[in-house]
């Protein structure tokens, strides 16, 4: 059966100011992704099955993702700086959920504060985005969505695609490559480690450390800055 | 030139304008770039928001700023707001007066936050007028079959 490209995957924006939620809802939606914007880390939650006080029991979720009467979210975009739970609260809170563990978790911040990106990487989120957000960061987001994705497929069809999957293992260009559950585990550690090397040696060129770049890497022309010092 | 070239020029010329000056910058394009068939009031209806909250901003940083103790603060977070806001609609005059205006909240400087707030209501008013200049353009051009 393969892969249902007609699908559309559900992303979860959290944003406390009205102007970045109809942004980001119309960002993503030109991406032909399925939004719902809330506009605090409560109501994420929530929104996510997940209550305060049981975090642990799978149950509550609303995002296990065999169940089809509920809805699935597919990633979580979240703005950083929010009153009472951050984002990175939130995200904390997820990656500490068994249910919601294995969302993706994007940050977007308008300060671009290097403490504050590492916290957040180390705590699992893919991926940091300083704002105001735009196209060609939402196009980021796919390869990220298609990892979990994968995972999902790979329990159903494994015994198939086996067989004709071991070459293209070599594959890196991004594509969704169908394998076997053991490859595409070590593939996970692999591209972890490579991540976890990044964030000691922080290489200017990782995707993840777009926001801390000084200099313009060679896709990026728009100046960042426009002369003036970010205050932190 | 018949009047819809006139109206298109108006606004294309404008636009240059107002990105010359410094109003605004990438991020307006990136807004307008979104606009489309399913959107087609997007910059109108983002900017509208915008000008909601800017002014809700700015009454409650003036009400700050008058109190006997000033909670500078609060103060700031509604600077930092204002600067997110601004930011996100491609306001940079605005976004860099709160840039200017952080500083001394951090700083706790009373008469140089009056300052900046006075200088942020003006770059406030003037981008206003600047925008709905624009959009009353884009009404004229959709009015006239564009």
């Amino acid at each position: 059966m393969g892969m249902a490209t007609e699908t559309q995957f559900h992303v979860l924006a959290v944003d406390d100011s009205l102007i970045d939620r109809k942004l980001i809802e119309k960002l993503l939606k030109t991406s032909s992704y399925q939004v719902t914007t809330v506009d605090s880390g409560t109501k994420a939650l929530e929104f996510l099955g997940l209550h305060e006080d049981d975090q642990s029991n799978p149950n509550t979720s609303s995002v296990f993702p065999n169940n089809h009467q509920e809805v699935e979210v597919n990633l979580i975009i979240t703005d950083y700086c929010m009153p009472g739970m951050t984002g990175y609260d939130l995200l904390r809170k997820i990656k500490e959920s068994s249910s919601l563990r294995n969302i993706p978790v994007v940050i977007m911040s308008s300060e671009n504060v290097p403490s504050r990106i590492n916290r957040c990487l180390e705590e699992g989120a893919e991926e940091f985005f300083l704002k105001p957000v735009r196209l060609s960061d939402v196009n980021r987001l796919k390869p990220h969505i298609m990892k979990t994705k994968l995972k999902d497929h790979v329990i159903i069809s494994t015994d198939q695609k086996q067989e004709n999957e071991e070459e293209d293992d070599d594959d890196e260009s991004g594509k969704p490559v169908l394998q076997s559950q053991e490859e595409h585990q070590q593939r996970q550690q692999q591209q972890h480690q490579q991540q976890q090397q990044q964030h000691h040696h922080q290489h200017s060129n990782s995707n993840k450390r777009k926001a801390m770049e000084e200099g313009l890497s060679p896709d990026r022309t728009r100046p960042r800055y426009n002369g003036v010092t970010t205050v932190v | 030139m018949d009047v819809m070239s006139q109206l298109r020029r108006q606004l294309l010329e404008h636009t240059a304008f107002l990105r010359k000056e410094g109003f605004l910058d990438d991020q307006f394009e990136q807004l307008q770039k979104l606009q489309d068939e399913n959107s087609p009031d997007f910059v109108v209806e983002v900017v509208s928001i915008f000008f909601e909250d800017s002014e809700k901003l700015l009454n409650n940083m003036a009400k700050a700023l008058e109190q006997k103790i000033v909670d500078f603060k609060q103060v700031d977070a509604h600077v930092h707001q204002f600067k997110g806001s601004s930011a996100s609609i491609g306001a940079m005059r605005v976004k860099n007066v709160c840039i200017e205006f952080r500083n001394y909240c951090e700083a706790q400087n009373v008469e140089e936050c009056f300052r900046c707030m006075q200088k942020l209501q003006y770059e406030y008013v003037l981008l206003k007028n600047q925008l709905e200049y624009l959009f009353r353009v884009e009404q004229q051009i959709r009015a006239a079959g564009g």
